[in-house]
């Protein structure tokens, strides 16, 4: 055969992940269970942000999956505070993905309530994969600087709530609030956006009704 | 970072095509990748042969379509590649806004 023959595939190569993701979604929802994909560069607070939370769901339980790349510190101190939590480590790949997910499910043995998937801390490939979440929470900072939706722009478009944490920094620092929620809106329209400060709980009563709303 | 296991998925996927027509050699993958989608197209070829060894892709060339991403005007509708660190449309001025254009990653034929 002198010339090649084409044919169609026309197959997204995300399918398999999508196709689990959209299984993990469906079992967590008949289980009255809320899930959060908590998104946000390494060190922008996604674990004391989750505590906040934690700490003011009140009768509502909660479950963690914690994903990081090596160690198990965030998932030791959620436990030493009585949250229910499995460490996922992903041994350097940048993102979790709906199989991890679905093994991390299994093991929690979830009843009813809300459970935080902690991405890897990372502002790029988190956002791209569906792993069986209601909504996706991006945590940007204040010290991390305004241009953030300019040079990371999926995430901020893909979010369904955005923190902005280490509000209390704010006069440290050098944050054009203006140019950064220009930035946001032009992405993302809709999602709400929420000064707080993980490190004294300042604005996450917010966070908190607005967690409470979507469960109910 | 994870071009290595999407790279696996591409071949897999062009193996059950292949299968599925009764072909047992791939010789091209022809795949379409947004430059949203964050995949990076020359660690996909790196991984490609190194991958692709042990299957009937062995020896495909990958062809790569890229996508260039497009805002959409709030404004106008006009549809425009965004500039570095602005949303401004190039017609109006308006706001754009963003859409699915940038963002594709799927394989769209197999040659064989």
């Amino acid at each position: 055969m002198s010339e090649n023959n084409e044919i169609e595939v026309m197959q997204s190569v995300y399918d398999k992940n999508d196709e689990v993701a959209q299984q993990i979604n469906q079992q967590l929802t008949e289980k009255g269970i809320f899930a959060v994909n908590v998104m946000g560069a390494p060190g922008v607070g996604k674990t004391s942000s989750l505590i906040q939370i934690i700490q003011r769901l009140g009768d509502v339980s909660s479950y963690v999956i914690e994903g990081d790349i090596e160690a198990d510190i965030d998932t030791k101190k959620l436990l030493s505070l009585g949250v229910k939590t499995v460490q996922i480590n992903t041994n350097g790949a940048c993102h979790l993905d709906s199989p991890l997910i679905g093994e991390a499910v299994e093991e929690l043995d979830i009843q009813k309530g809300v459970l935080f998937i902690e991405n890897i801390g990372n502002l790029v490939c988190p956002a791209e994969f569906q792993i069986g979440e209601h909504v996706k929470m991006l945590i940007s900072t204040v010290t991390e600087g305004s241009d953030k939706p300019y040079k990371y722009p999926l995430a901020f478009e893909k979010a369904d709530i955005i923190l902005i944490n280490k509000w209390d920094l704010l006069p440290y620092v050098d944050f054009d609030e203006e140019y950064f929620m220009k930035g946001v809106r032009a992405l993302n329209k809709t999602a709400p956006i929420f000064k707080v400060a993980s490190k004294d709980g300042q604005g996450f009563e917010e966070v908190v009704s607005w967690i409470q709303k979507h469960i109910k | 970072m994870h071009e290595y296991p999407i790279t696996k998925r591409i071949i897999e996927v062009s193996e059950e095509f292949a299968k599925k027509n009764n072909v047992d050699q791939v010789k091209q993958i022809n795949l379409v990748v947004g430059d949203y989608s964050g995949y990076v197209a020359s660690s996909i070829e790196l991984y490609f042969d190194l991958i692709a060894e042990d299957s009937i892709c062995k020896g495909a060339a990958l062809h790569i379509e890229r996508v260039k991403p497009k805002l959409k005007c709030t404004s106008c509708g006009q549809l425009f590649e965004r500039k570095p660190f602005e949303f401004t449309c190039p017609l109006c001025e308006g706001e754009g806004e963003p859409t699915d254009i940038g963002q594709e990653f799927y394989i769209k034929s197999i040659e064989v």
